[in-house]
Order: C-alpha cells, then structure tokens, then sequence
C-alpha cells in the first residue's frame, strides 16, 4: 500500500481495528454471556459427552473459546499492520 | 522423611530458587525496575502474568467457592469472570497502554486528563484496590505455612516477607518477572498433579477435564451420579443451580470480566513486552496458562465433592461411622476447617442440606484443595507440592500488587506531582524505599487485620470495574472525553460500589453498621454485593459522558495523544 496520505492510513486502520473489535467482541458476549448464563437451560437440553451443554460452556467451552478470539484478534492485528506498513520496528 | 520434613524439603527449595533468581536480575534503572526494561519475551510475560494474576484465593479457595459455596453451575461466574476478562484487556485496553510506552495506570490517567487531580484519584483508587488484595494474600501466605509447615501464623508470615522483601526490593518488576515465571512453574505443577491422579481414580482419565464428562466405574456419568447423590440429600442440582438469579450471575460475571480489565497490577504486566503486538499475543498466552488451572478448577470442584459424597455415604442410606472416619479426617478436623457434630446420637454422620438434621457441621471451602492428595491417598511429596504451590501464588500476586503500589507511590505521586526535580537515581533509590514500606505496610495488615479483610478479593474487583476501567476505556476510545468527566466519573463508580457494599456489610465490614442489612430482598434488582461492580462502571460511564457534553474539550495535544496511542507506529515514522 501507497504511504501517499499517512492520516488516511491511521484511520484505514482504526476503523479495521474497531470492526475487528465489534465482531469478536459479539462472539465474545454470545459465548460467555449467552451460552454460559442467558441460554443455559434450553443448551442444558442437550448432552456433551458426560456434561450438559450449557454447563460446559460456562465451566470450560468459553474459557477455550476466548482463547482462541485473544489469538484471532492478536492475528488479525498483526496482518492488517503488515498490509498498511504500520509494523512497529522490532525493539 | 514425616510429612512435615518432605514440605520444608520441597518449599525450602522453591524459596532458593526464588532468592537465587533475585540476586541474578537486579534492577539497575527506574525502566528496569517499573518495567523490566520492556524486554520480557510475549510467552515469559504471559507466564508471569498468569502467576501475578492467579492469587492464593485461585489456588487454595476457587475450587471450593466452585464445588460447595455456588453449588457447581452458580460458580461458573468465577470461571467465566476471572478469564474473559482478558479478552476485553487483549482488545480494548492492553496494546494502547503498552503503545503509551511508559510506567504505571496512574501515569497514563494523568496525561490523558491532563490533570494532576485525575492522577492523584486514580492513584487513590489504585492504592484502595491493591491494597484491599494484598491483605488477602499475606493471610494467604500466613495460613499455609501454620498448615503445612506447622509454624504459628506470625512466622510464616515474616517468612514470606523477607522472600518477597528480597526479590521486589533489589528487582522490582525485573526480579518480580523472573520469580513469577519460577512461581508459575511451581503452582501449575502443584495443581495439575493431584487433580491427575484424582481424575484417573475416579473415571480412569488422566485428563480432569475430559474426566468431568466422564464415566465412573459403574458407568454412570460423574455429572450425573453428583446431581442424583446431592438432590438425594436436599440439595440443588450441581450442574444447574444458579447463584441468585440470572441478572445477579450475569452482573457478577459482567464484574469479575471488567474488574480484571481494571486491575492495576494486571495492565502493567504489558507494560514489560517489546511491542504492542507482543502484548495482544502475550495477554493470549497468559489466558492460556491461566486457563490450564481455570479449567482443571472445575474438575477438581465436582471430583473432591463427590469424593467427600462417597466417603460419607457409600451406599443410599449407609453412612459413616463416626469411630471409622478416614485419617485425612481427623487431621483436617484439627485445624477446625472440617467438624462434625453428632446430633441425633447414633454415632453416624449424616451429611444433609437441611442445617437441622446435618452433622457435618463445618465443611470449609479450602479443604477441597488443600486435602484432596490425602483424600486420593497420594504419596507425600505431591502434599509438600500442594503447599509449595499455594505459596507460590500467594508470593507472585502479592509482589505484582506491592509493585503497582510503590510504583503509583514512588513515580506518580514523587516524580510526577510532588518533587519532579529528582533525580532518575533518587527516584530509583526512592522506588526500592517504596517497596520496601510496601512489604512492612502489608506486612502489618496481614497480623492485624482490619474488620473488613473477609470480603476484600470481591471488592477490589468491583473498585477496579467502577472507577479505573470506565477512564481506560473512555480515554483511548474517546478522544472528546475532559478531565472534569473523568474525575467525576471515578468519584462516582467509587462512592456507588462502595456504598451499596457497606449499606449492605457494614461500614468498613464492620458488623452491626450496615443501614440495610444483608438479605436478598434488600439488594438493588437482586444483584448481590459483590456482584455490584458492572452497575458502579455504569455510573461512571454516565456521569463521565453527561459531564464531558458541559465541559470544554481536551487540548489539541491530548487529542494528538489519543491518536498516537492508537496506533502502533508513532506518526513522526510514516
């Protein structure tokens, strides 16, 4: 990408950045939120293995699930700078 | 080698270890020492964070709070609470803080409301925080070394200040960092290895988290035999009985989620990494080695429970004798957190939810942890592990916490408001003095509790939520927000939390004060105290915004300053 305009660029990335947080951000709400508390009774309808569902996901499921946005986000972040040049120079 | 031997063999050389890694990285600047010269590897600091992060309470208590307290599902809420929140530190809070570039929360809450009365309120919130924590570590460290190593209170406590007096004095966060990775390596092990061999004792699966879904030997579901055994003894159901209602479970996650993201000595562990990108992959990393206890937690909750279950009643209707109680029994009863009383005279215990006909009278939570090796009759070694563990994670938070309040003391208040014409020297040499009163001031509360220590872990969760998260998150994503805001905002987060908790415990928890009273049908929609951080951040949130649309905006450089923090490389670069 062109460094034509270095202000368009820091909000080209910004606003990737704020579309990013508002997509995992809902995962984020619908995995801990919903499916550990707000669902949990229709969820516990269904059977995991030896755990009902809904009690899985409040005692382990979102804890692996914000696992894997923390990495996605780290990713994401890390993929959006390379595109734009705005790589931080390594320390 | 007694029980007792092998435990100062095995702590004994946790704390050599420790020392020795004190005397190797030794801080020699104010950067080293507020910030570990910002050279921590993204994997090493998501190590030391894990170890900052999971305090004596995660180690010893959250297992029971989990399995007995909540009852199984209710205490979700710990699980779900005390790990999303790295997700919002990841996203919203961590990377920005770290792109700031320099020491502490106060710092950054000083520049971004140009103001030194901002400063100093969050330094005050900072302190309240820290503190409330820090006093539940010390009786932390206390209490495990009169159980394990049988010394009275008051030395193991002054043990563990001198070990912690060494490595934070001479490193701060240099040393502090390095001990934390040692600490984390030891807790980890110390939690996994019992919950291993309890897990392969029970369902023959060495995983505890594939355990929990698993079969007992007589092939029913270990979910299901713990439900139908508790529901046959009055009580709730494990794997659905919520805590409160729906609103409170989601407030208290909600809170515990934003509190972490608030908490002081949490933020400045991302302070240490090289680059922004390395914090956002750091607080992964630290999820993830939080996590290997967070969901092993749960699986030894519902494995000690029932373990107790069949120990107390092998068959429906068949219940242990009282001269046939098991020697881990007996031992534990000495140390008052087990007792049984026998009410109807038959010399059996019965074990009951009705607090009339239950004999087993006292069932503290800590016992989960601290006697599942002997319940699973586990050799001695893995005890002395348990022991050194629980210490492990009571001396890694309390050195995280003891920083963020010398650093908040020695930087924010000194260099930046009081005496700015000291020397970087001075400031180092006024930094160790910091600590080092840090260590004697905890050290004090620790043997002398004040009345409100019970409920301190919860609260400073809910203070960090409804005063310094709202002002983070306000200042990097509002460039508009003004210091008269902020300021008001942090008073009100603060005054409603902690109003609404002493109406409800009493005035400085002091009993007999509170103009409430503490029952369900006095709580604000039926959210529970602890549980009250989410709605204190909302507050603050309102005043905050309301106060900003009446006040003049911030100058254009804290505007540019918002700018830059948002962005990984500094504009002056392009």
């Amino acid at each position: 990408m062109q460094l034509e305009n270095p202000e368009a660029l820091r909000e080209l990335y910004w606003r990737e950045n704020r579309r990013w947080m508002l997509i995992l951000g809902a995962i984020w709400f619908l995995m801990g939120l919903g499916c550990g508390v707000l669902w949990v009774e229709p969820l516990n309808q269904l059977q995991l293995g030896g755990f009902k569902l809904g009690f899985w996901f409040a005692q382990q499921g979102a804890i692996y699930g914000f696992i894997v946005l923390i990495f996605v986000y780290a990713r994401v972040m890390a993929r959006l700078e390379k595109r734009l040049g705005l790589e931080e120079p390594q320390a | 080698m007694t029980l007792t031997e092998t435990t100062y063999w095995v702590v004994g050389a946790s704390f050599a270890l420790y020392i020795l890694i004190a005397i190797r990285s030794r801080a020699g600047t104010t950067q080293e020492f507020y910030v570990a010269g910002k050279g921590i590897h993204p994997v090493a600091n998501g190590m030391a964070t894990a170890a900052d992060w999971m305090s004596a309470a995660s180690f010893i208590s959250m297992a029971g709070l989990i399995g007995l307290s909540y009852n199984g599902y209710g205490g979700s809420v710990f699980l779900m609470g005390w790990t999303g929140g790295y997700v919002i530190l990841a996203m919203l809070i961590a990377p920005y803080l770290r792109k700031y570039g320099k020491f502490t929360v106060p710092e950054f809450i000083g520049d971004r409301y140009y103001s030194d009365t901002a400063r100093v309120v969050a330094v005050v919130c900072l302190i309240i925080c820290s503190v409330t924590y820090v006093i539940g570590q010390m009786k932390g460290i206390g209490v495990a070394f009169s159980r394990f190593l049988e010394t009275d209170y008051e030395t193991g406590l002054f043990s563990g200040m001198v070990i912690v007096f060494f490595y934070a004095v001479l490193g701060g966060m240099k040393g502090i960092t390095y001990t934390q990775i040692a600490q984390f390596c030891v807790l980890i092990f110390a939690y996994t290895v019992p919950a291993i061999f309890i897990s392969l004792q029970l369902t023959g699966q060495p995983i505890p988290q594939l355990g929990l879904g698993s079969t007992l030997a007589d092939g029913t579901y270990l979910l299901q035999k713990l439900d139908q055994t508790l529901v046959d003894l009055g009580f709730q159901e494990y794997t659905t009985s919520v805590r409160g209602s729906t609103l409170n479970m989601a407030a208290f996650t909600a809170s515990l989620m934003i509190g972490t993201a608030g908490l002081p000595h949490v933020i400045i562990r991302f302070f240490t990494v090289p680059t922004v990108s390395a914090a956002r992959t750091s607080a992964g990393w630290a999820l993830v080695f939080i996590a290997i206890l967070y969901t092993t937690a749960p699986a030894v909750a519902a494995m000690a429970r029932l373990n107790i279950l069949q120990t107390l009643q092998p068959e429906p209707g068949q219940y242990l004798a009282i001269e046939e109680r098991p020697e881990w029994f007996r031992n534990w009863e000495r140390t008052g957190l087990l007792a049984i009383e026998d009410k109807n005279g038959d010399g059996l215990i019965q074990y009951a939810a009705d607090p009339e006909t239950n004999e087993l009278v006292t069932l503290d939570n800590d016992i989960l942890v601290l006697a599942n090796p002997e319940i699973a009759k586990l050799p001695h070694w893995v005890i002395a592990l348990v022991a050194a563990g629980g210490l492990a994670a009571a001396l890694s938070t309390a050195a995280g916490l003891l920083l963020a309040i010398s650093s908040a003391i020695s930087h924010d208040l000194l260099k930046k408001t009081f005496m700015p014409d000291i020397s970087e020297r001075q400031e180092l040499m006024a930094s160790r003095l910091a600590m080092a009163a840090a260590v004697l001031g905890a050290g004090y509360l620790g043997l002398n509790p004040p009345g409100f220590a019970a409920g301190t872990v919860a609260l400073a969760f809910g203070l960090a939520a409804s005063s310094l998260f709202p002002a983070l998150l306000l200042g990097i994503f509002s460039k508009r927000v003004t210091r008269e805001g902020a300021v008001l905002g942090m008073l009100a987060g603060l005054g409603v939390t902690l109003t609404y908790v002493f109406q409800h415990k009493g005035i400085m928890f002091i009993p007999g004060t509170q103009f409430l009273g503490d029952l369900p049908p006095n709580w604000f929609f039926g959210i529970e105290p602890n549980a009250f951080g989410v709605v204190g951040a909302m507050v603050n949130f309102a005043v905050t915004l309301g106060v900003t649309r009446i006040t003049r905006p911030p100058p254009a450089e804290v505007q540019q300053l918002v700018e830059e923090i948002r962005v990984p490389v500094s504009s002056g670069h392009l």
